[in-house]
């Protein structure tokens, strides 16, 4: 028993994840998604002078990216997708001002790649922001999305995250 | 109980947020017509075929709002349309001879028009805003809007606002889970805050996106990201005479149904309660007549899974003898169904 839970196999998760992708061919492998958001963090990591415009003292990484083992299409007929997990972030500073952009452009980045009727939660980690509940809330709220999106300014700042050649 | 699908109607090249249907329309042999707005920009006029039973487009409104138009409303006449997009305005149309011609710009917001909405005897309109504020319009002779109140009360965005429908009261929901209801409690158009519904009076815990009234306005239903619809009610709409206010209070709260964000609610005539969701279904709920005391005032009837292929905006029955549901959808869709038993 405590062996088992001490060697924790990773060889049972791809077993898992699997199987889920066998019954459902419509499912997103996690590897895809970190394939995609790793080309983002890439661009945030590697271009100092549009982190600092972006983020300030603010910065994220592949290694904090929380991603659920796998996600499912909403009306995937294999699996109650009720407890679906978010796809979350960790910002390194508590007070990081540009939290909701970053989630911005993680949604944009995303909505890019899935199908149309995928729905995707975006959340800071749990206690890694100070307001939390306010980015989590502002980030999922589909109005305030697409009303920031048609935000010349901020739709900018978001193309410039996504597509900066600056590498 | 089925929920049987009459028309998909393709047009809107972006999600469809909202849809209103002319109350002037659906009875003595005048086909009824509706209006959807979107994320595409515009606008559409959709008419009834009164041999096919089917709709069609009768009339694209655009070049007008800059960005999308979030909801619509038809005044009680039925001649003028109200549009409310987050370019910040407000667009009144007048429907001359089939064409639909922009008359007024409401202009004064600070940033996203979210909800528009005519009072019952469609002298008043109201509008809310991302910058919190809830605006009155006075409708004055020549298609001229004066403002003539400008009401601070919500902390974050309003997401609706909706007047009674007999009573010149207002009600507003927002994004920071509260319920507001608004009178003109002097002579001199001085509109106050007269009731909040927020968490402490068994409110909701994140945001109101909209909320509806019974056929007789003394019960009223809201729904939210928490998740719930809750119903509340009131002993006596409006003013009573010696000027106090009826307060409004909790009813129930409809819970355990919904597994994503509820966007639209809407009460029929008949007491069919519908909601929409963003779990592409949508939901009928009716009064529980044989409930056991203490137990759920109001129960499931039908849930359409599937009713669209995603999020589903807006759900809003239509006026006439037989309504029935249309529903405006993030698939750039409308859909009419009829609702057999």
């Amino acid at each position: 028993m405590t062996l088992g839970l001490i060697n924790a196999n990773p060889v049972v998760r791809a077993k898992k994840e699997r199987i889920a992708r066998s019954e459902d061919p419509h499912a997103v492998d996690p590897l895809d998604i970190y394939d995609i958001l790793f080309s983002l963090f890439f661009i945030f990591l590697s271009a100092p002078s549009l982190l600092i415009s972006l983020t300030s003292l603010c910065q994220i990484s592949c290694g904090i990216l929380g991603i659920p083992n796998i996600l499912i299409p909403w009306n995937s007929s294999v699996s109650s997708p009720r407890n679906q997990s978010p796809i979350t972030f960790t910002p390194t500073v508590q007070h990081c001002s540009m939290a909701t952009v970053i989630g911005l452009c993680l949604r944009v980045k995303l909505k890019h790649y899935f199908p149309p009727h995928y729905k995707v939660d975006i959340k800071v980690s749990p206690g890694s922001h100070a307001d939390e509940e306010s980015v989590n809330k502002q980030l999922n709220d589909k109005e305030r999305v697409a009303a920031a999106l048609e935000n010349p300014n901020l739709r900018q700042l978001v193309d410039e995250c996504l597509y900066s050649n600056e590498l | 109980m089925e929920l049987k699908e009459i028309q998909r109607l393709e047009g809107h090249t972006d999600r469809v947020w909202s849809l209103d249907w002319n109350p002037a329309t659906g009875h003595a042999g005048i086909p009824l017509v509706f209006a959807s707005c979107s994320g595409d920009k515009t606008v559409r006029i959709w008419e009834q075929n009164l041999s096919s039973g089917l709709w069609a487009c009768k009339a694209v409104l655009e070049e007008t709002h800059t960005r999308t138009v979030r909801s619509c409303a038809w005044s009680p006449s039925g001649k003028l349309l109200a549009t409310a997009s987050f370019d910040a305005t407000t667009a009144i149309w007048e429907n001359v001879g089939g064409d639909f011609e922009c008359v007024s710009t409401l202009e004064g917001h600070e940033n996203e028009v979210k909800s528009v909405a005519w009072n019952a005897a469609g002298t008043l309109l109201a509008t809310c805003s991302r910058d919190k504020s809830v605006w009155i319009w006075e409708v004055l002779p020549g298609n001229e809007f004066e403002c003539v109140s400008v009401l601070q009360g919500h902390s974050q965005d309003v997401k609706m606002v909706k007047w009674h429908p007999t009573e010149d009261i207002l009600f507003s929901c927002s994004y920071d889970n509260n319920l507001k209801v608004w009178a003109d409690e002097g002579d001199s158009d001085d509109w106050q805050c007269i009731q909040t519904l927020g968490e402490p009076n068994n409110g909701h815990t994140s945001t109101v996106w909209a909320l509806s009234f019974n056929a007789s306005g003394d019960k009223m239903v809201s729904c939210s990201d928490d998740l719930t619809l809750k119903v509340w009610e009131t002993e006596n709409t409006g003013m009573q005479s010696g000027g106090g206010f009826a307060p409004w209070r909790h009813r129930c709260t409809l819970t355990g149904y919904h597994d994503r964000t509820i966007f639209s609610v809407h009460w029929s005539r008949e007491g069919i309660i519908a909601s929409a969701a963003a779990d592409d279904a949508i939901r009928f709920f009716v009064d529980d007549n044989e409930s056991q005391v203490g137990g759920p005032l109001y129960k499931l009837l039908l849930k359409k899974e599937k009713g669209h292929d995603m999020d589903v905006n807006f759900v809003q029955w239509s006026p006439g003898e037989k309504p029935l549901l249309a529903s405006a959808s993030d698939d750039g869709t409308i859909k009419v169904w009829e609702l057999i038993s």
